[in-house]
């Protein structure tokens, strides 16, 4: 793979996710083998919006690695609040670690930001962006349950603001994939998503509701509505209680039906899904650290 | 040029947008830069009688001789315009806008989320698409009335 920096999942072809889901695999299964692999690197972890989740996935992966943190900590505490530019604020951080994290509730931050540093720069998040690695786990989690060609995936929920389901979005069209994309008229997936899909001829199909296509899916990745995308509670509450799945209405799905959701959920996955066999958000979510330990191992020049 | 187009004055050297969509003579003033103060002597027409538009309108800039890739950005909103370039009351060079790969620093991001539009020292960036314009920073797609972004 030679890429300095993963800011989006659109820059990433079929030969780039397949070597990192290798080497994640390779990983998972022999983590010992890599406990020393960057012994003494430094990860800097730039996050402008709180994600206590991401953040500790990557701390925990360079970790294992043999590497480290710095962290700028929150934003209320640090240089930024008294004004200043994150292109500076990188090219100041970039002197203190060899590669940094960043995320950032603007959209193009990590493409911006990446051009004022050398060490390589990865996208945790921006705004309604992009969140590549988000993608590149969950891409590892679908080929461990259900391959990632020949497969029907309904994606659901905000698929307006949800940064992890456009860059989903875009690495499924280097894949055989049906993509079927269920929510609310007023959450579906903005121009530019599909402005992407359509130039990269994928297949794709949009819904409203997940009834009659929930019987022919391999996977289904739910989403959470946030409150604040709607005016008032009780359109919220209607809207969202439309797209949320239980057990029962899990008797309809194929009996190898993954599920996944980027977490933390609401309630949009009821408890009781837990329970069956077609949950896997749990397992989705461990999957972060051997992913992002690949990644990091690639970019710390792990391939040398 | 014939008669009929030249309802403003000849000018000796300079350069003349001909050719300009009735109504866009002053967006394509505003991609440019020039809004008057950098002293330059602007002639506008507007609603000029053409075979080949109806109606039209044409910018002469006295003085300066516009580089093709200034021009070029031109073609959002003025995409028949005819370039002439005048050296002593003759034109000298002719040619056409062609649409450029990117527009660099002319257009603002509608995105208010958008990184360009929160005073980091980055120009706005747009990629041209066949049907509209698309920010490199945040995707965000403008099909309809591209003038309106213009940086003022
Ligand atoms: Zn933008």
């Amino acid at each position: 793979m030679r890429h300095d920096h993963i800011t989006s999942a659109k820059q990433l072809s079929r030969d780039d996710v397949e070597a990192v889901l290798d080497r994640a695999g390779e990983i998972a299964a022999d983590q010992e083998a890599y406990a020393d692999r960057h012994d003494g690197s430094l990860l800097g972890l730039l996050f402008f919006e709180p994600s206590t989740r991401t953040k500790m996935s990557f701390s925990a992966a360079i970790k294992r690695l043999g590497g480290g943190v710095v962290d700028m900590g929150p934003v209320d505490s640090s240089s930024v609040k008294k004004g200043e530019s994150l292109a500076d604020t990188v090219r100041v951080v970039e002197g203190y670690a060899d590669a940094l994290v960043l995320r950032h509730p603007s959209e193009g931050a990590a493409k911006m930001a990446s051009q004022f540093v050398d060490v390589p720069l990865i996208n945790a998040g921006d705004g309604a962006g992009q969140h590549p690695t988000q993608t590149l786990l969950d891409l590892y989690t679908i080929r461990e349950s259900a391959g990632l060609d020949g497969i029907s995936i309904g994606i659901m929920g905000d698929l307006k603001y949800g940064r992890t389901v456009h860059s989903m979005a875009h690495a499924l069209t280097n894949f055989d994939v049906s993509q079927h994309f269920i929510s609310p008229e007023s959450l579906k997936l903005p121009r530019n998503v599909r402005y992407d899909l359509h130039q990269e001829g994928a297949s794709v199909k949009e819904h409203t509701d997940i009834e009659s296509i929930l019987p022919s899916l391999d996977v289904l990745y739910v989403t959470r509505i946030q409150r604040e995308r709607f005016p008032d509670e009780s359109e919220y509450r209607k809207v969202a209680g439309e797209y949320r799945i239980d057990a029962a209405m899990l008797e309809s799905a194929r009996d190898d039906l993954t599920v996944m959701h980027p977490l933390p959920r609401v309630d949009e996955i009821a408890d009781d899904v837990d329970e069956t066999s077609h949950a896997h958000y749990f397992q989705q979510a461990h999957n972060g650290v051997p992913v992002r330990m690949a990644l990091l191992d690639m970019l710390l020049g792990g391939d040398r | 040029m014939t008669d009929q187009q030249l309802r403003v004055s000849k000018i000796r050297n300079g350069t003349v947008i001909d050719h300009i969509p009735s109504g866009q003579a002053l967006n394509v003033l505003a991609i440019l830069g020039i809004d008057g103060t950098g002293g330059d002597v602007v002639s506008i027409g507007m609603n000029v009688p053409s075979e080949r538009l109806g109606r039209k309108d044409v910018v002469k800039v006295e003085d300066r001789e516009l580089s093709q890739s200034e021009l070029d950005v031109l073609s959002l909103v003025a995409p028949d315009a005819t370039i002439n370039i005048i050296r002593e009351y003759d034109v000298t060079e002719k040619h056409r806008v062609d649409r450029p790969e990117r527009v660099t620093g002319v257009l603002r991001c509608p995105n208010r989320n958008c990184i360009t539009t929160e005073g980091e020292p980055v120009d706005s960036e747009f990629e041209v698409l066949d049907d509209g314009i698309r920010c490199v920073y945040c995707d965000t797609i403008i099909r309809d009335d591209i003038a309106s972004h213009i940086l003022v």
